[in-house]
């Protein structure tokens, strides 16, 4: 009755079959709840009105990862909005994740959003407080964070579960929505972090997704609270790597974004190697498979900031996945035939 | 020369800012088991004062409560009179202090030095607010759930509210066991 199959056989860019005990059509929660190892990816906003852009970057993905992250304004810089671009990636069936900053819209711009997105195909939600306008391109931009993630975590539960508002005003149709959160285990307070991850599972965090690990005994010393408190089998946890381009990247994101905690000895590594890319590749590589071994993580969320073409590779080498196949969005004939017309087109001097 | 940001610390002027001024904060929060105390022996006091309230009528002590309420949290706690206080599950930290007024824990990106994101020479409210429910009785209210502020509240007084609702809430009680 159910299909377990993460596609529909006769549209693949429509939802899925609503599966018991699931919140979404989507396929990340299927692939999750089945206790596969899932990888995600960090999609690169464009700084265009172009949906073609946004195709492009989605492409590189295609077959390697099981949903795409569509940034919310990451680091308070200006980009296609995130409920643009997952409409997008909607209509090529691609699986995004629509990422919500409370640091740009108020209750009632959030609540519309959600509402929208879900309409548009929209399967998973990620709540985040977002980055300081400090950190952006436009400090002098009024800073909202009228909820926070938390609130807003309950709040698109209740919309979900209760079809209503925070006004407590009906929905007649309400988003079904996988919902997520993220935890940084490597910043202060550490002993407070799992509990933080506990209260986000109370407000209704379904997965959660981590800033960038690069320091696997914080991690290891997080996961052991983390299993402690039975939270890993309340929420899907997966772990944020991405590959560092050079040493002087890593410093300056170390001491220019918030939240991303690099230790030296990773930096040392990356300058006494010779191809500096290439190291920055191999410390995410094996991070993944070291990652991938710690009881409780659900999956790993790839976010290569401007390398986004490695993130097939890397996912390829680390075998993380082991022989899955994500879905992967195949043209159908008519695009086919389109672009073999427009080939012509051009090549025909006339 | 001081870094202007939106972020505006209550009753000062951003460019005069210095460390010095998080000092009876840090105090508050280093104190947070007597300060917890005293509030809840004040709350009861207040309590017990309700049939005074409800004689005068709570809107007309308003004001001169909001007065009082205003001074004495601004003093200890850089209060922004939110109008629903939530320091007794924050470990006596004001969560409005926090550059994005979270209420339920701190963001990512607090420094490694446990000072803020946004406001570097700040220590993170939440940082601080972990540090003194540690020493609360109530601190593990901590891990409850707060609501989005009720911006509407906004600089009315707390302390009458909370004397309000419980004396609604024994009053029902009362009237639900006589019945």
């Amino acid at each position: 009755m159910y299909e377990e199959t993460d596609e529909d056989p006769r549209d693949p860019g429509a939802p899925l079959t609503l599966m018991p005990g699931h919140s979404s059509r989507g396929r990340l929660e299927r692939v999750l709840r089945r206790g596969e190892f899932a990888v995600t990816a960090e999609l690169n906003p464009p700084d265009s009105a172009n949906p073609e852009d946004v195709y492009e970057r989605a492409a590189v993905f295609n077959g390697w990862v099981d949903a795409i992250n569509a940034t919310d304004g990451s680091g308070a810089n200006c980009h296609m909005s995130s409920v643009a671009i997952c409409a997008l990636l909607t209509r090529m069936g691609y699986a995004p994740v629509m990422q919500i900053s409370c640091r740009d819209h108020n209750r009632i711009a959030i609540q519309g959003n959600v509402l929208g997105a879900a309409a548009m195909g929209v399967n998973n939600i990620l709540c985040l407080t977002g980055d300081g306008v400090q950190a952006g391109d436009q400090p002098g931009a009024k800073p909202v964070f009228d909820l926070d993630c938390m609130s807003l975590l309950e709040a698109i539960t209740t919309m979900r579960e209760e079809n209503k508002f925070l006004s407590g005003r009906k929905i007649t149709s309400g988003p079904e929505v996988f919902l997520g959160g993220a935890i940084n285990p490597f910043a202060p307070p550490y002993d407070f972090r799992p509990l933080r991850l506990a209260k986000k599972i109370a407000a209704g965090a379904q997965f959660v997704q981590s800033q960038y690990c690069f320091d696997l005994d914080i991690l290891n010393e997080y996961m052991k609270q983390v299993r402690d408190m039975g939270l890993h089998e309340k929420c899907f946890i997966l772990i944020g790597v991405g590959p560092l381009a050079s040493a002087k990247t890593a410093r300056w994101i170390r001491t220019n974004v918030p939240g991303i905690h690099i230790p030296d000895s990773i930096i040392e590594r990356l300058e006494g190697a010779e191809d500096q890319k290439l190291e920055g590749k191999k410390i995410c590589i094996e991070m993944m498979q070291a990652v991938r071994e710690i009881e409780g993580v659900a999956g790993v969320h790839v976010m290569a900031y401007r390398q986004e073409a490695l993130v097939a590779e890397i996912v390829e080498e680390s075998g993380v996945i082991k022989d899955r196949k994500p879905w992967t969005r195949e043209p159908n004939p008519g695009e086919l035939a389109v672009a073999e017309r427009m080939k012509e087109l051009a090549a025909d001097p006339v | 020369m001081a870094r202007i940001t939106v972020y505006e610390p209550s009753g000062t002027s951003s460019v005069y800012r210095t460390r010095s001024r998080y000092s009876l904060r840090l105090w508050s929060v280093r104190h947070s088991r007597v300060l917890e105390w005293f509030y809840n022996t004040f709350a009861s006091a207040l309590l017990a004062l309700h049939p005074l309230w409800s004689a005068i009528g709570y809107k007309r002590v308003e004001t001169p409560m909001v007065a009082v309420e205003k001074r004495i949290k601004a003093l200890l706690f850089d209060c922004r009179m939110c109008g629903q206080c939530a320091l007794s599950s924050t470990g006596m930290s004001c969560p409005m202090n926090c550059p994005k007024s979270l209420r339920n824990g701190p963001c990512g990106g607090v420094r490694a030095n446990g000072h803020c994101e946004v406001e570097p020479d700040m220590p993170c409210v939440w940082v601080q607010a972990w540090q003194g429910s540690r020493s609360m009785k109530g601190g593990d209210t901590i891990m409850d759930v707060q609501q989005p502020v009720d911006n509407s509240l906004k600089g009315s007084s707390s302390w009458l509210r909370v004397t309000s609702d419980k004396a609604a809430e024994k009053q029902a009680a009362r009237s639900g066991a006589t019945e």
